[in-house]
């Protein structure tokens, strides 16, 4: 479904990392990183996560100058069960709260909804956030965390950090287009360790249908950015889009999973980030930074999802997957 | 986009895994730890001068305890993820694979998180490896009956 917006703006956002991000290539474009180690200063993965959203949300705050009771309305989700680290990460804020899954698609997801809800006249502004933490996730999807077992190429390394970002009618240097809310895609996708192959065909569906919907080109915009398809996801995104579609993307397209991390440097993080902060660490700091010094006129995020859950996938059942995208035009 | 096209695009970019050096490498290992268990047990005959059924037991629990430990002291995966089967088949995966479940629930408490979660990955072990050696037994057991009387 696409959504046309008419008066939401991107105001502010903010970055929370982990250590592996820190030491990633774009670690000095955001606000906040815990160098150290994994618990970032709490007793539990789980309370580390909470504090990354928690920073992220603080920061955000201080940076717009507002205060908790001037939010009107948060957005939030996460990976784990209960969305639990939204919920506690947004307890302090004391504001409406919806919470919302689509795994790494949950960013846009959230932004979405926010300018739906301002462009409606419902609220002025929105808080929209989201946070992945490696270990937590790591714990509840697979195995042990100290387990540390063998895993193949194509698997993706969840990413620590916390994110948020402000939306609000109030016009800034950055405007929300519009957007297109994905469908739920099955091609048959049975391998966790490979969630680039089970997101791609979502990330194409998504881009396809926009690009038909609004009668655009990819050449009409100076970034295309996909969530966390990961090194390989990526290559299969560029031929599926070309195979299917005749459409290249050689020239202007992207990975948030790619750019997060050193792909030769950091090996352990094998074929690229994933984890719905993947895409709005990047998104919330290097696009938005290049959005507001004008080196991108227009950009297409696409925020991927593999709806992985662990009990269906036991029960023989594919992995499904959804692509959100949103356009922002730097004004 | 048919799912079986795009089964075969996915394939096109799925890198190969270089299973002969993982072989290879969990074959060494693996051998390795063998090789160094029947020196621990000649050892402790030699020490112990006990049975060589005896000395194997405390092998085994000189594994378990050194596995355990270095799964505690957070450098056991990063072990694991360089030796793979070499490590995690022997005894020594086996003390891991409990340490680093009883690690990752020990904030969940001691009934709901250590308790209930220290057996997620050895449970299966266990479990398979009790019916199999009932499995067994009776097999021996019927063979002995049935056909050496």
């Amino acid at each position: 479904m696409l959504l046309n917006f008419r008066n939401v703006y991107l105001n502010n956002v903010s970055t929370v990392c982990g250590p592996y991000e820190s030491f990633g290539p774009l670690h000095k474009n955001f606000d906040k990183c815990y160098k150290d180690n994994l618990y970032c200063k709490e007793k539990s993965f789980e309370k580390a996560e909470i504090r990354l959203l928690e920073d992220s949300i603080k920061i955000l705050l201080k940076k717009t100058k507002l205060q908790s009771k001037d939010i009107e309305l948060v957005i939030a989700g996460d990976l784990l069960n209960q969305i639990a680290s939204s919920c506690y990460g947004s307890l302090n804020l004391k504001s409406p709260f919806l919470g919302i899954y689509t795994a790494c698609a949950t960013s846009i997801e959230g932004m979405l909804i926010a300018s739906t809800f301002i462009d409606s006249g419902k609220t002025n502004n929105a808080l929209v956030a989201c946070s992945s933490h490696n270990m937590s996730s790591e714990k509840q999807f697979r195995n042990p965390t100290e387990y540390g077992s063998p895993k193949p190429k194509t698997a993706t390394f969840t990413s620590t950090g916390g994110a948020s970002a402000l939306l609000s009618n109030k016009p800034s240097k950055i405007r929300v287009v519009n957007g297109l809310i994905g469908t739920i895609v099955d091609y048959n996708q049975k391998d966790p360790f490979n969630m680039g192959a089970a997101m791609a065909c979502a990330a194409a569906d998504t881009l396809y249908k926009y690009l038909t919907f609004t009668n655009s080109k990819v050449n009409d915009y100076d970034l295309i950015l996909t969530g966390d398809l990961g090194k390989y996801g990526k290559e299969i995104l560029k031929d599926l889009m070309r195979e299917n579609y005749n459409i290249d993307l050689s020239k202007n397209y992207n990975d948030c999973g790619v750019m997060l991390y050193d792909l030769e440097k950091q090996k352990e993080v094998m074929a690229g980030g994933s984890g719905p902060v993947c895409s709005a660490l990047v998104n919330y700091s290097t696009i938005f930074k290049g959005l507001m010094e004008n080196k991108y006129k227009k950009v297409l995020l696409i925020a991927t999802g593999a709806l992985f859950s662990p009990i269906m996938l036991y029960q023989k059942e594919n992995i499904l997957s959804i692509a959100n995208l949103i356009c922002l035009e730097a004004i | 986009m048919t799912n079986k096209k795009y089964e075969k695009l996915v394939k096109k970019h799925t890198p190969k895994e270089n299973k002969l050096k993982y072989a290879i490498t969990a074959f060494l290992v693996g051998g390795s730890i063998g090789t160094l268990g029947e020196l621990l047990i000649r050892i402790y005959i030699m020490i112990f001068n006990t049975s060589r059924h005896q000395a194997s037991t405390y092998m085994i629990i000189t594994f378990i305890f050194f596995a355990s430990l270095f799964t505690a002291l957070g450098f056991f995966d990063k072990l694991v993820v360089k030796a793979k089967a070499g490590l995690l088949i022997p005894i020594t995966g086996f003390a891991h694979s409990m340490t680093s479940a009883a690690l990752d629930y020990k904030n969940e408490g001691p009934i709901y998180g250590i308790g209930s979660n220290v057996f997620k990955m050895a449970g299966s072990v266990i479990f398979y490896g009790i019916i199999s050696a009932w499995f067994f037994g009776l097999v021996r057991y019927l063979w002995e009956v049935l056909v050496c009387y």
